[in-house]
């Protein structure tokens, strides 16, 4: 790629200040911060901390119930980001074939992204509340099957479906976007060639969308890890038995309710990595397969 | 046997009419070239014809099928884009059989038919390439080569040299006409290049407007020209246009400045009536005042080398001349042009529809435009 090349100037220096600015005390500060406190053990109403090493790391490892919120948030990233994609590929397909009404769909499909996941999911406690949800008629036919505080399957179920809906939005503009920057002859092109609609879309419209799928996928995948908070706590609260207590959920509770901030920190300090290493990957082997044209 | 009848055809967007009453009969084996400006229309009658647009009024046949409601890979026709439309993450061989493995040929013969292809248009050492690594020229074979192994019906081309070099355009034109004539399929080829119309077309239609202007060989419109329109977009340079009035005698036109130009033995034309002379730079030669049928000041000329272009002036009005004699000539110089009468054109002024010629008037050219052209004529005379 080329770049172009500017002299330093102070215009430039003074622009630039408030932006890092930000970056700094909203971002590189508290990771400082919480780096730190990951190899001390800090005083929960304040006052002087120790140096344990990776004592926190060890504690957090050998916690088996650690492992089981490692285990439902990567379930919860996988089904969301599957759900999500697949719902606003298949929605932009619909839109940019222009099917009847694509309009209003348009911006009714874009608006979940500009909601906060709190306001989604307590959205989503109108849909799944058993007593007096949508979902409630369930309990009408079967009594007590339907209940989100009790059934573990069910609240991951609630949260993923929340989580994706919330998701859906961000990925189906970029998919409409992509679609639509396929030039038209391409697609004429191939129907002179024989090719029905749907065999179009795979031998066309697919291939040549690697890239936003790709671009999504690490999205998708990273935000459903660190962008979950707000749905678990207003649906599930993490519950019930720890079944939706997923990894940023929990650094919330074990910090802020078990004013554990010495492992609160150290799991945040897991979970950046974890992401890192994610994205690395895909960038590293899943992106191999991408086509750029 | 695909032959193309397109009768009353119109296309409509919404409230707009872009096309309307296009009649055009194109036979087997017949290569047609569209020729028009842009805008006027040409892509959008490829495409009815293509079935790439809905047809909004009349029919179009091939091979004697009415097509209206056919899906165009029902329709037997193999089309060459403007821009190529190449799919961009196969390779070139990929490309050219795209057509094949859809319609389910087995690999073995695919894989034959493509090389076969890809050697007929010396493509065979980029096979394994993608679009993105060929030059325009490879392009557009490769969009040729995936329309040639259809073995289609009709050939379809929009505008397909237009992305090229002037010289690499020439090639494949020469290469076109070549496949044109090997293959042997119908092709109907659109284009805004009068050069490119001249040179391909068996017949040329000329559009504008949506409409049809004119059908005929490229002889026809070159020496019949049914309208001022078509004698000022067919030839180069362009015919030489000078406004004058039909004299009361019937017999000469006068121009602005005076000068009359005897029209007798071959117009009928109505005393007083506006007019506009056509004469092409080709027919005109240039003489002594005294000798030549129209006075007219030189003013430069541009060496072509085969032949020079003089440029002269009727009254400010801006007249050439080709010719290979070298004359000596100076700015201002008074001199006289000559020109056979058969070189002669006259249009009416306000339609622009040509005259009739007194021996040319019986001439049919079997077309609704020539024959509205023809009857308005008989009106105003
Ligand atoms: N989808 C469309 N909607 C409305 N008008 C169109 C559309 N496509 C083409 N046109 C109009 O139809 C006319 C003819 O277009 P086209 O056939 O592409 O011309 P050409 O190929 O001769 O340059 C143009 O004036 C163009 O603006
Ligand atoms: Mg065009």
């Amino acid at each position: 790629m080329r770049r172009a090349c500017f002299k330093f100037s102070w215009v430039a220096a003074a622009l630039l200040v408030p932006q890092l600015l930000i970056i700094f005390v909203f971002f590189y500060w508290p990771s400082a911060q919480a780096l730190y406190w990951a190899f001390t053990l800090e005083q929960p109403w304040g006052g002087g901390n120790t140096w344990v090493g990776l004592d926190n790391f060890r504690a957090i490892l050998t916690d088996p119930y650690y492992w089981g919120s490692v285990r439902v948030s990567v379930i919860y990233a996988l089904a969301t980001t599957a759900l999500a994609m697949g719902m606003a590929l298949t929605l932009a397909v619909f839109v940019d074939r222009q099917l009847a009404g694509y309009r209003t769909w348009r911006v009714a499909i874009i608006w979940p992204y500009a909601v906060a996941a709190p306001a989604v999911g307590l959205a989503f406690q109108f849909v799944f509340n058993p007593g007096a949800g949508i979902f409630s008629f369930i309990n009408a036919v079967a009594p007590g099957w339907w209940d989100l505080s009790r059934n573990a399957w069910q609240a991951v179920v609630a949260i993923i479906v929340a989580g994706a809906w919330k998701q859906v939005a961000y990925s189906f503009v970029f998919f409409l976007a992509a679609l639509q920057s396929i030039p038209r002859s391409l697609i004429e092109a191939a129907a002179m060639d024989g090719a029905r609609p749907l065999r179009r879309m795979f031998d066309l419209q697919m291939p040549l969308l690697t890239p936003t799928v790709f671009f999504l996928l690490v999205i998708n995948i990273t935000d459903s890890f660190t962008d979950s908070f707000g749905i678990v706590d207003t649906l599930t609260g993490g519950g019930p038995y720890r079944a939706t207590d997923l990894m940023v959920y929990r650094i919330y509770s074990e910090g802020f309710k078990g004013m554990n901030y010495s492992g609160a920190a150290a799991q945040s300090v897991i979970l950046m990595l974890l992401v890192m290493a994610l994205t690395f990957v895909q960038f590293r082997y899943v992106e191999r397969r991408v086509h750029y044209t | 046997m695909a032959e193309i009848s397109i009768r009353q055809v119109g296309k409509t967007y919404g409230k707009t009419t872009i096309m309307q009453g296009v009649d055009l009969e194109i036979h087997d084996g017949e290569f047609v070239v569209i020729l028009g400006p842009s805008g006027c229309g040409k892509s959008t009658l490829l495409r009815l014809i293509a079935g790439l647009e809905e047809i909004t009024a009349g029919e179009i046949a091939i091979a004697g099928e009415v097509v209206n409601n056919l899906e165009p890979r029902e329709r037997g026709c193999a089309m060459v884009f403007q821009n190529y439309a190449l799919y961009p993450h196969m390779t070139v061989s990929d490309n050219i059989g795209y057509a094949l493995k859809v319609a389910g040929v087995p690999k073995a013969e695919r894989m034959a038919r493509i090389e076969a292809t890809a050697r007929s248009v010396g493509l065979v050492e980029f096979l394994d390439r993608k679009p993105g690594q060929l030059s325009g020229g490879q392009r557009q074979r490769v969009a040729m080569a995936r329309a040639i192994i259809r073995e289609p019906k009709v050939f379809l081309f929009d505008e397909p040299l237009s992305n090229l070099d002037a010289k690499l355009r020439v090639q494949m034109r020469h290469e076109i006409r070549r496949i044109h004539n090997a293959v042997g399929a119908t092709s109907v080829f659109v284009t805004h290049d009068q050069n490119e119309g001249m040179t391909l077309a068996d017949r040329l239609v000329i559009m504008n407007k949506g409409t049809i202007e004119q059908i005929g060989t490229p002889e026809e419109i070159y020496e019949h020209p049914a309208s001022l329109y078509v004698a000022g977009f067919v030839g180069s340079p362009a015919m030489n246009i000078l406004p004058g009035t039909v004299a009361s005698s019937g017999l000469s036109v006068l121009l602005g400045d005076g000068q009359a130009v005897d029209i007798r033995s071959s117009f009928k034309a109505r005393p007083g009536q506006l007019v506009q002379i056509g004469l092409r730079p080709e027919k005109l030669s240039i003489t002594t005042k005294a000798h030549g049928l129209l006075a007219a000041k030189f003013q430069f000329f541009e060496e072509l080398g085969s032949a020079r272009i003089y440029h002269l002036e009727i009254e400010d009005i801006p007249v050439g001349v080709v010719s290979d004699l070298k004359l000596a000539l100076t700015a201002g110089e008074e001199v006289g042009l000559a020109f056979p009468p058969s070189a002669l054109h006259v249009f009416d002024g306000p339609s622009g529809r040509s005259l009739a010629r007194a021996e040319a008037a019986g001439e049919s050219r079997g077309t609704d435009a020539s024959t509205t052209g023809l009857s308005m004529h008989g009106r105003l005379l």
